[in-house]
């Protein structure tokens, strides 16, 4: 159980560094701490004492394997978050362009 | 399972080191290290495909990352914060924090997993699919719809960046 705590500590960092941060890249930062930590709960769930990788072998019998479900649905949780991050940061870049800060006050006081 | 324990440990202080730390580009070089202890955690936890997707994804969100922070003339900008903010924000972070520690109670016990599905596709995937590999046998036959969705997804969002990136604008 101690674990599922040290992960939802995780998680809580990310939303605190995306809730008090005004950085736009400590945002992206932030949210990307909690996508890791939702990931790695998911997998938390779905693991099992003793288990195997839920790969087949031949000559091998299926005693005590993960959870597969978890692990193919988080597989493509962590491309969408790569794609995600990567609009992010396009839209930083052209923020920072527009206003030479990463600052988000600063950049509402710019924009009047 | 004490060494999850101590690689979660690592990757909380790097998640610190990396909200902290003034210097942006200490900052995202943190975020990588969160991110490889991940990989680390997904191997511990058997699941080496998602430990090579995530090992790979990290590389690519780090040089992404750095890109954005490289080229700005700002290296350190302390960014000051209002009293106000740190007071909801330590707020909100407790509530979450005190409402999830409430609902751990529901959860089964770490180390014994529900598997209602899990099972049915641990005993199926060879004889339905023929893939020796079960995660890849469940996101491209069992839940393809899935797939297609997340690709529509990453497909969208490459044509965001284009868009947004695209330097020849009308306009300029």
């Amino acid at each position: 159980m101690s674990i599922y705590i040290l992960c939802l500590i995780l998680f809580a960092v990310g939303l605190y560094c995306l809730l008090v941060k005004r950085n736009l890249i400590k945002k992206i930062v932030g949210l990307g701490i909690m996508e890791y930590a939702v990931n790695l709960f998911f997998i938390l769930l779905g693991y099992r004492h003793n288990g195997q990788a839920p790969i087949l072998d031949k000559e091998q019998a299926i005693v005590n394997m993960v959870d597969p479900l978890p692990q193919a649905l988080i597989l493509t949780s962590i491309v969408i978050g790569l794609g995600v991050m990567a609009l992010m940061v396009a839209i930083t870049v052209r923020l920072y362009e527009k206003y030479r800060t990463f600052d988000i006050g600063e950049i509402r006081r710019l924009k009047g | 399972m004490i060494e999850l324990h101590i690689v979660l440990v690592l990757m909380i202080i790097g998640a610190v080191v990396a909200t902290e730390i003034n210097d942006l580009l200490s900052s995202v070089i943190a975020l990588g290290a969160v991110g490889f202890g991940l990989t680390l955690e997904f191997l511990l936890l058997r699941a080496p495909d998602l430990a090579i997707t995530q090992l790979v994804v990290e590389i690519l969100s780090v040089i992404i990352l750095i890109r954005a922070t490289i080229g700005t003339k700002i290296c350190c900008d302390p960014i000051k914060t209002r009293a106000a903010y740190f007071v909801f924000a330590a707020l909100f972070t407790g509530a979450f924090l005190a409402f999830s520690y409430r609902a751990l109670a529901q959860l089964p016990a770490f180390g014994s997993p529900i598997m209602k599905m899990g099972a049915q596709y641990i005993q199926e995937a060879a004889a339905k699919t023929g893939a020796a590999n079960i995660v890849s046998s469940v996101i491209l036959d069992f839940r393809a719809y899935d797939t297609l969705g997340e690709a529509t997804i990453l497909f969208t969002s490459v044509i965001g960046v284009l868009a947004v990136l695209r330097l020849a604008g009308r306009n300029k």
